[in-house]
């Protein structure tokens, strides 16, 4: 419209403007944007080159071979502080990923228990799922992170008064000592097994599934499956004379002796976040079970399906096709949230790229590591998303 | 004639009969709701042994053992720690957050300027609430003041440095006035950059709608933390030698990036699910792209995602405690810095402050849920037939 006011009203009388064109206009759009675009990104590249200069920052990636020179309190991977940064990148990687991966689990344990809850007949659990998720969902992670760490993980006592825990694990300020397992020679027959179990289980229900489509007869997969994966390597661990032992912490004069430590960052890290998705994965489940239609369970009923199993194969198929995409944005959320690591000092890829950033000033290269790393993530995340979507769409006419 | 009646009417209804004592009142009551099934006596029953672990310590520790006043770390800590507590006390210090409450809502705010902070506060509650009451008129006068008037005047009142007012530089702001100016501009911004982001992303022109996606999926894709990061470390980096920005207002910058993006596929949603008549429509009227949008689409594609747009305030609220990472100091970083004050520093000192700051959070954004949830009941009228 402001466009029009500047043609002379002769020429648009006449041909009517090329500018009026929707499609010109929309070049003409598109090329001022792309112009200002590049100008400001050669802006930007010429002052960061301009600054980096100035600061005797050499630009590259070539500082991942130097030496790191400082600790990390925890690695999946040895790690000394005469390794590269490049590794202690990995390091903080396999960290996010330890960290994220245990609360994605315990996260979903306690979020689709709280979900089912607040949908209880029963008032008391109801209403005690309701104040879990209304207090968890409100506040901020962060903090939660700090309650665990300054709160209460710092007020534990010292190793050498430690809290004795069930199945011989300990705990202090300095973190959570469990038993170790140790494998000894033939331990890796019982991993085979595992693997054989579940190619095994997998083989198993397709066929269970294939056989039901046929015949209509439901075949116990659960009970075969738990057999399958539980027993087998069960079997073979005793059969290979028992290779696994555990190396169990004992309490000493001053300290703890033998078994496994983490350290309270990761604990706290953990719990923290694990507590803070929960709420938001319960109420996920809470959406998604109410989402299936009341129709849908009193069709089945009056098919005279039991209400068991009308709840596993007519109720939760349709509710896990509700939950299910926001369940993975939350799960990517949990990963990104573990960057929060860095407030607490737990070794996590950005806690490890801040140490490097603040040591070497190689800015554009770490924030750079982050993004590739965190996109990947979010990217892939998002192609499985999509994947299932398209496998789990209703099939309509 | 025989004036015998034989026959009975009633003239009155019978008394109903009680119901049964199990099925009334309190008791039916409990058998409905918490004893229905073996299954749920079992649960109602470890629910409530959970309770009595749980409840009584916490509300003895909140409570009743709290430390109320005092003018020092003595009065919350034991003997053995130096105080003059019994041993073995253990219980909430809330005499240290009495004593630093000042701090916790100005930061190091120069005291003798904090009738500035403070009526500010006093005015955007004055503006906020009418504001969000649906009945009291003039709203756009009211939304002018609110987002226009408002913010000028509280640049000039909290910066100061012109109108004879004492310059206050920003690394002295913090406490809650820190969060809660970090959020207000960050949803004052987010919501119109979102907006035009997610009319950028389902554009006709390929390349807008490419820059629009590019920025939102990078943002979304990348934790807040390493956006700050961005902001505090690379912003520096990207201007000419001599220009720098306020690190406050880099913080600024790095949350309203991240909030609009997040907000732009908010109201993406929305707008897919506006059906394609009205666009049509539209057109037919011969309305051109903006007073389309802006009188058509967006009224009804905002309103269907306001529970989403508000879900991104309270995230945007909680994120803002992340500056506290980056060395700014707001209700989460006040609170933490003053935990190595010599003169509080106890063993229960940061539990109590945490509690605290997190009580205020939730009290924030509860809040704003609540109003959410008010206001989808209110407007979804239209649509009950």
């Amino acid at each position: 419209m402001t466009i029009d006011a500047t043609i002379p009203p002769g020429k648009a009388k006449s041909t009517g403007s090329v500018l009026n064109d929707p499609k010109v206009r929309g070049y003409i759009y598109q090329g001022i944007t792309l112009l200002l675009l590049v100008v400001f990104v050669y802006w930007v590249t010429e002052n960061t080159i301009e600054n980096l200069k100035r600061a005797n920052i050499a630009s590259g990636y070539g500082f991942l071979n130097g030496r790191a020179g400082f600790d990390v309190g925890q690695s999946l991977i040895a790690f000394t502080s005469d390794s590269t940064y490049g590794r202690a990148l990995v390091v903080g990687f396999f960290n996010t990923i330890l960290v994220a991966v245990t609360g994605i689990i315990t996260a979903t344990i306690i979020g689709f228990l709280v979900g089912i809850g607040r949908l209880s007949h029963n008032w008391l659990i109801a209403k005690l799922s309701m104040v879990y998720v209304e207090v968890f969902r409100n506040i901020p992670p962060l903090l939660v992170i700090f309650f665990w760490y300054s709160g209460v993980l710092a007020v534990l006592p010292q190793p050498r008064e430690s809290l004795a825990l069930p199945l011989d694990m300990y705990i202090n300020n300095r973190g959570l000592a469990f038993p170790r397992p140790v494998f000894d020679s033939g331990a890796q027959f019982t991993f085979y097994a595992l693997v054989i179990a579940v190619i095994a289980s997998i083989v198993f229900a397709r066929y269970a599934r294939k056989k039901q489509m046929e015949t209509g007869k439901r075949l116990p997969v659960l009970w075969t499956v738990l057999g399958l994966v539980i027993g087998l390597p069960l079997l073979t661990f005793f059969m290979t004379g028992m290779p696994i032992t555990f190396d169990v912490p004992i309490a000493g004069k001053f300290n703890l002796t033998g078994g496994s430590v983490v350290g309270p960052e990761f604990l706290s890290l953990f719990l923290a976040l694990s507590f803070y998705t929960a709420s938001f994965i319960a109420e996920i489940v809470r959406a998604g079970i109410r989402g299936v239609s009341h129709g849908q369970s009193e069709a089945a009923h009056a098919l005279g399906v039991r209400p068991g199993l009308t709840t596993r194969l007519v109720v939760v198929p349709q509710a896990m096709r509700i939950i299910i995409p926001p369940l993975t944005s939350q799960y990517l959320n949990l990963t990104k949230n573990s960057s929060l690591a860095i407030a607490i000092g737990y070794a996590d890829l950005v806690a490890v790229g801040g140490t490097i950033l603040n040591q070497t000033g190689q800015a554009v290269e770490i924030v750079s590591i982050w993004m590739i790393v965190y996109l990947t993530l979010s990217l892939s995340t998002s192609l499985f998303m999509n994947w299932f979507n398209a496998k789990m769409a209703l099939v309509e006419r | 004639m025989n004036t015998h009646q034989s026959t009975f009417v009633r003239t009155s209804m019978l008394a109903p009969s009680t119901p049964p004592v199990l099925e009334k009142g309190y008791i039916a009551w409990f058998r409905k709701n918490l004893f229905a099934t073996p299954k749920d006596s079992v649960l109602t029953i470890i629910a409530i042994l959970l309770l009595a672990w749980f409840l009584p310590p916490m509300i003895k520790w909140l409570f009743i053992d709290a430390a109320w006043t005092g003018g020092g770390r003595g009065v919350c800590a034991t003997v053995a720690q130096g105080g003059s507590q019994p041993e073995g006390w253990t219980g909430a210090c809330w005499a240290f957050v009495g004593a630093k409450f000042d701090q916790f809502l100005f930061g190091r705010y120069p005291i003798e300027e904090r009738w500035r902070p403070a009526l500010v506060g006093i005015l955007f509650v004055a503006l906020l609430v009418p504001m969000l009451i649906p009945k009291i008129p003039y709203k756009g006068w009211n939304a002018v003041l609110l987002f226009a008037a408002l913010p000028i005047l509280a640049f000039v009142l909290l910066l100061g440095g012109m109108l004879g007012l004492a310059y206050v530089e920003t690394p002295l702001w913090g406490g809650l006035m820190v969060t809660l100016i970090l959020s207000f501009v960050g949803i004052a911004v987010s919501l119109p950059f979102g907006i035009i982001l997610a009319l950028g992303r389902r554009s006709h022109m390929p390349v807008i709608r490419m820059i629009c996606t590019i920025f939102i999926e990078i943002v979304r894709g990348i934790p807040l933390i390493t956006v700050l990061f961005m902001a505090s470390v690379m912003l520096p980096l990207f201007l000419p030698q001599g220009m720098t920005v306020d690190k406050f207002l880099r913080a600024l910058i790095g949350v309203s990036f991240f909030a609009s993006a997040y907000m732009a596929e908010v109201v993406r949603g929305g707008l897919q699910a506006i059906p394609k008549g009205q666009s049509e429509g539209a057109d037919s009227l011969g309305l051109g792209y903006w007073q389309k949008m802006r009188l058509i689409i967006l009224p009804q594609a905002l309103k269907l995602v306001i529970p989403g747009i508000v879900n991104t305030f309270i995230g945007l609220f909680k994120d803002t405690s992340l500056v506290s990472i980056i060395g700014m100091f707001d209700l989460l970083g006040i609170v933490r810095q003053n935990f190595s004050d010599a003169n509080w520093a106890s063993p229960v000192t940061p539990l109590t402050g945490l509690i605290f700051a997190g009580f205020t959070f939730w009290l924030f954004c509860f809040g704003m849920s609540r109003y959410s949830g008010f206001m989808e009941r209110r407007l979804d009228k239209g649509h009950k037939r």
